[in-house]
């Protein structure tokens, strides 16, 4: 089936390609609306305001679309709320409930593909040519990666045993192996793990030579063995010369793994493994952490909660106790690998969700590269894209088994991010960084994430029917760095000791609270620090040219030139206004929202304040992001008004002390 | 009694100190009147901490061989220093008595009660002299700096015996029309005697914030003339004003029953009352106390420590100041009315939100000789009794009196709004910081006292160096400025969803190891800044 075929399939979807006076409602206050023009494509949901001169536009893609829920009909219509996996939440009211019906049976059905081919990325269609396209899908190179590790050496090399995927579909082709084991070992090791997973290297230490192997559990059951498997594990104690032992961390809960011993699971015994040492690190399974992360949603889309309310949800949703769990695993790792100089072997039940988490965050915290930009790009495509974490299933790409979904992916960006929260200095990327592949993991928008396996992807021709997102993060890599980024320190600082007590995790506000603007710093520091940067530097060029033009003049002319010329430009641009500051003179909801009655004078001299507020900031930064503006630059041209007409709790609205004054105490 | 009298052993030797995340450090232990000095001597460099007796909220004394015999072989004690920046210490002593000495006497110096004995009155430093004003301005300054005043307000002496507001300063800004009879008679209506004065008034609208005590109504709903004279007059002729009341409507009335109020619909028509509950003394004491205790506490999970958070109720005060000063700005700024601020005594909450409110309204709040002005007027001349609200911190034992950490709220709450706005504040967290230690102990005598009259009768001006002018002389230090400061005229709203207010780690997590990384990262952002300087 062509592009246009399902293109045009996906059309006979869409009952209502038009919607006229929807009304798009702001969550944080109901009373600020706009209409307009729902319009319904193959790809997108958009809006368009009827504003006359700020035409403001809502685009979003259906691949990021969660839920679409219909709620009981209101005075002005019939309001249809729409779930988005990037957080985003959006309300509009249409008229018609025949409207309202059709719109919602057409994205339901949008929103949830059948086939590969429904996705976005398979139609999305860039102006670019067929060389381009390749090009950008050899932005990163894998075997660059291993080799930068210090691989293939005199004790590891790549195995060619699942060139085919024979032995394990859902590994990829080229995996490192000790060179001492034979390939009936691998075979044997790989008929005794889940799925084949068996131990192969993920990270590779150069200066110690341990290593950080990855597998999936053992067939082990209550008492089976594997002579393979046992010399496998051996081979990679002795790939590293240095020590005597190694470790053998199972990521889940001690009861969980002994559960799966029931079916023929299990872990590995230490009596029948020649020096590991064992140990369980309790991270909770899928089916937990998506529950964990619907709790923590619910209590970010509170509308106007206490501190209490707040602290107690974030609490009960324990979705930081996981995050915490998930640090601790990879700072026991780290340890071992770049304290002890032990290496050490991660598994969980099939290994590609806690094991791809752990082993990815212990590299960020053992090697600087990953705080790298591409390293970070480069880590993820090696621990989880390659390595076959279910992104179909876990991301719910297709419509399919809801308990197959789970935020494995957001935990590890978390982890991430709750790292450079902890280390300012030592992380080469932002958390916009990190939000944008986010988006990009659940849009659909590019091939990389699609899909469950390496053999998946080649099977559908992925490589030549999409394009890859990285060269186009990469592209933009300005937007993505942190100024205060310091990389000699960095290298020299190699492993991250970060702090797990308790108040060191963070609720995460800019991912779960993203498109709620209001509520975020109306000043961005890290912007600001941005623009400051660059210009120095745009300065030191300038100066380095001037002196170059003018090197027959004398030294002082030039100088003075460059004077009058910086001095100028810093006028212009020093400080610059980053995005949100148009937010700068908003008035927040100081009432809570829950206390009714509103006196009328507050209303009154609303537009004025608008129109004074608009003048004072003049014009608002467009994001150059073509991408990024599909979802943001819609809500970001609403203009915000001010919570003018939210309730002031007037004396009349609370129990009036006066009320004596009329009432039968009287006196 | 002489100070040295409480001082039994004044030196001791090979003492170890201590400190989280600090190796230890063997040395000499020194008990002074006003200090503790710890001193280490290796080879060439020397190493001190001195700690101001003051400084010191709570001792914790443990001593080996507690029956056995003095001076046994061997016998030593610990003691655990528990100040109130929130810094612990521990010192091991040897030797039990000089142990139990030292400890007696930190616990006779640390809790000093008359003001002339404090550490200000003998800090003579070389370079600051006992010559010259005392404080950034007066009222009477401060009016003839700010010309829009001068129309429709004067400066009013009634009170410069301090006979008719003992907590007021002597002077006060009150409208032109009203004369000092009237402002006796509403004193009298006013608990303490603090009738409605001028706290603010806004550049672009003149506009103003107006701060007092409750009106003394009483079961019997008396009224007072004048009072009610001296409002309208504030708001002169317009439709409204607004009175916000920092109590619940409930509290409010309940208060009548003790001789207190809330100013009626029925008499004073031209004023709308809106009532926002706020926690005050002992709740907002007890709350510090229960913050800081779950910021100590490392051992448990992150769900013991959200509800430890969430339970200590911290950062509900916070959202509470924040949003209520919110609503005076809205009132001010957008809506254009003046606004009376107070809750019972109005020595408290009622200075929280209109200063608060000022630093959002006001640009000239927001540097860093306009923040400490602020500071001076709305805390220190108007009669925040510093000395009883912050003779404990949050380690104390002892039985709570009239402790309640106000301006250490004010402090968390300013450090959130640099928070939503890193480039409005001239002044840096380092400012807060060192406000947030001084307040509690001070070299300084800015701090000292209740009100303005008690450091007179004190010579407190006479005989004390002022924090805020040493602060401010001869160049700001750098520390307390921020970097990325770029003035702007307007106001600066503060977001005040839970998920927009965070727990001051720079404050509360200071003596971690957390708080080294974000040294480091607020040294880069000057050096970015620095160079970029440099360049242009």
């Amino acid at each position: 089936m062509s592009c246009t075929e399902v293109w045009w399939s996906e059309m006979e979807h869409i009952k209502m390609p038009k919607v006229e006076n929807v009304r798009l409602v702001d969550r944080s206050s109901s009373r600020r609306t706009q209409v307009g023009t729902l319009y319904l494509t193959a790809t997108h949901t958009i809006f368009v305001g009827k504003g006359s001169e700020d035409r403001s536009e809502l685009w979003v893609l259906h691949s990021l679309v969660c839920n679409v829920l219909k709620h009981k009909a209101s005075q002005s219509g019939y309001p249809l709320l729409i779930h988005c996996k990037n957080f985003q939440v959006i309300q509009f009211i249409i008229p018609q409930e025949s409207d309202c019906h059709n719109v919602y049976i057409s994205l339901s059905r949008l929103s949830r593909p059948e086939k590969y081919e429904e996705l976005y990325c398979f139609s999305f269609n860039p102006n670019v040519d067929k060389a381009e396209r390749g090009h950008s899908w050899d932005f990163l190179d894998l075997k660059a990666e291993y080799s930068r590790m210090g691989l293939p050496d005199k004790l590891w090399h790549v195995t060619a045993i699942n060139r085919e995927y024979r032995v394990c579909d859902t590994y990829p082709a080229d995996l490192f192996v000790p060179k001492s084991v034979t390939l009936p070992v691998i075979i044997g090791s790989s008929k005794f793990r889940s799925r084949g997973r068996f131990p192969t290297l993920s990270y590779y230490c150069k200066e110690n030579h341990a290593t950080i192997c990855r597998s999936s559990q053992p067939l082990s059951g209550f008492s089976a063995r594997c002579l393979e498997d046992e010399q496998m594990l051996q081979a990679i104690m002795k790939s590293n010369p240095g020590s005597r032992f190694m470790y053998v961390v199972d990521t889940r809960p001690k009861l969980n793994a002994m559960a799966n011993r029931a079916a023929g699971k299990g872990y590995e015994n230490e009596d029948n493994y020649c020096n590991i040492k064992f140990q369980f690190i309790g991270i909770e399974n899928i089916h937990v952490m998506r529950n964990s992360q619907q709790k923590l949603i619910e209590v970010s889309t509170l509308r106007s909660p206490s501190m209490g309310e707040f602290l107690t949800g974030l609490e009960n949703s324990d979705w930081l106790r996981h995050i915490k769990s998930i640090m601790e695993a990879a700072v026991f790792i780290s340890k071992a690998v770049a304290e002890e100089g032990v290496s050490v072997l991660v598994h969980c039940s099939d290994g590609w969700d806690r094991t791809a988490q752990v082993c990815s965050v212990a590299s960020v915290l053992l090697d600087p590269y990953y705080r790298t930009l591409k390293g970070l790009m480069v880590l993820i495509e090696k621990d989880w894209i390659s390595f076959g974490h279910k992104f179909s299933h876990r991301c719910g790409h297709l419509d399919g088994e809801a308990k197959e979904v789970s935020p494995v992916i957001d935990q590890f960006l978390e982890c991430v991010w709750q790292l450079m929260k902890q280390f300012p200095c030592y992380f080469e990327y932002n958390e916009k960084f990190l939000i944008s592949i986010h988006d990009h993991v659940y849009s659909c928008h590019y091939g990389n994430f699609i899909c469950n396996s390496q053999k998946e992807r080649k099977d559908l021709c992925i490589k030549e029917k999409t394009h890859s997102i990285w060269p186009h993060l990469w592209e933009n890599k300005l937007d993505f760095t942190n100024p205060l980024f310091k990389p000699d320190q960095s290298q020299n600082q190699g492993l991250l000791r970060p702090r797990t007590a308790p108040y060191c995790f963070k609720y995460w506000r800019r991912l779960y609270n993203r498109f709620d603007r209001e509520l975020h710093p109306r000043q961005s520091e890290l912007d600001c620090l941005m623009t400051v940067k660059e210009e120095t530097q745009q300065l030191e060029e300038e100066l380095a040219l001037y002196e170059q033009k003018l090197a027959v003049l004398d030294k002082e002319r030039a100088k003075a030139l460059y004077m009058q010329k910086g001095v100028l430009e810093s006028k212009q641009t020093l400080w610059s206004l980053p995005l949100d500051t148009s937010l700068a003179n908003t008035p927040q909801d100081y009432i809570g929202g829950f206390i009714g009655g509103a006196p009328n004078v507050f209303t009154l001299q609303q537009g004025e304040r608008e129109n004074a507020e608009l003048c004072l900031f003049g014009d608002k930064p467009k994001s150059s992001d073509a991408d990024n503006s599909d979802q943001e630059s819609g809500v970001a041209d609403f203009s915000s008004h001010s919570s003018g007409e939210e309730s002031l709790p007037s004396e009349d609205s609370v129990k009036d002390p006066d009320s004596d004054e009329t009432g039968p105490n009287r006196e | 009694m002489e100070l040295s009298e409480h001082i039994k052993t004044a030196n001791v030797e090979d003492v170890t100190l201590r400190r989280p995340f600090h190796p230890a450090l063997r040395g000499t232990l020194c008990v002074t009147s006003h200090h503790l000095l710890f001193s280490n001597r290796k080879d060439e460099a020397s190493w001190q901490l001195l700690i101001l007796l003051k400084n010191i909220d709570a001792i914790e004394k443990s001593v080996e061989n507690l029956f056995g015999y003095p001076r046994a072989v061997g016998s030593s004690g610990t003691i655990t220093i528990k100040c109130k920046d929130l810094l612990v210490l521990q010192l091991e002593i040897p030797g039990m008595e000089e142990c139990l000495n030292i400890a007696s006497s930190i616990e006779a110096l640390s809790s000093l009660e008359s003001v002339t004995e404090m550490y200000p009155f003998f800090y003579r430093p070389s370079h600051l002299t006992l010559l010259g004003p005392w404080g950034l301005s007066t009222t009477e300054q401060y009016y003839k700096q700010t010309e829009r005043l001068w129309d429709r307000w004067r400066v009013s002496k009634v009170n410069s015996d301090y006979s008719v507001c003992p907590s007021y300063p002597s002077a006060v800004i009150v409208p032109r029309e009203v004369d000092d009879d009237k402002l006796i008679r509403s004193a009298r209506f006013r608990q303490g005697g603090r009738f409605p004065v001028l706290s603010y008034c806004h550049h672009s609208n003149g506009m103003v914030i107006m701060r007092s005590s409750q009106p003394l109504t009483g079961a019997n709903k008396k009224r007072c003339k004048e009072d009610e004279l001296l409002l309208q007059a504030v708001i002169d002729g317009s439709e409204l004003g607004y009175i916000i009341d920092l109590r619940s409507a409930q509290q409010a009335q309940q208060a009548r029953m003790t001789g207190g109020g809330f100013e009626s619909k029925s008499c004073y028509r031209h004023w709308k009352r809106i009532h926002r509950h706020h926690e005050r003394g002992k709740v907002v004491q007890e709350s510090l106390i229960k913050l800081v205790e779950a910021c100590s506490d490392l051992s448990h999970s992150v769900d013991r420590w959200l509800s430890k958070l969430e339970n200590s109720k911290w950062l509900s005060h916070v959202h509470s100041a924040l949003s209520t000063a919110g609503l005076v700005v809205e009132c001010v700024e957008r809506d254009g009315h003046s606004v009376l601020v107070h809750g019972s005594e109005g020595t408290d909450n009622t200075l929280l939100v209109s200063s608060l409110a000022q630093i959002i309204l006001d640009p000239a709040s927001r540097t860093v000789t306009g923040f400490l002005c602020l500071l001076e007027r709305e805390w220190i001349q108007a009669g925040h009794p510093f000395q009883q609200r912050c003779a404990h911190s949050a380690y104390s034992h002892a039985r709570l009196k009239q402790e309640c950490p106000s301006f250490l709220l004010l402090l968390d709450c300013v450090w959130q709004v640099w928070r939503q706005f890193p480039l409005a504040l001239e002044f840096s967290e380092a400012l807060l910081l060192r406000l947030a230690q001084e307040v509690y102990a001070s070299n300084y005598g800015t701090f000292l006292c209740n009100s303005e009259q008690e450091r007179c009768a004190a010579g407190v001006k006479e005989n004390t160096h002022c924090l805020f002018q040493s602060m401010l002389k001869p160049d700001i230090e750098e520390q307390y400025l921020n970097p990325l400061y770029e003035p702007t005229d307007l106001a600066i709203w503060p977001s005040v969803h839970p998920q927009s207010l965070q727990l001051w780690t720079g404050m509360f997590l200071r003596w971690t190891e957390y708080a080294q990384n974000m040294e480091e990262a607020r040294e880069e952002v000057w050096s970015i800044v620095k160079e970029h300087r440099e360049r242009v």
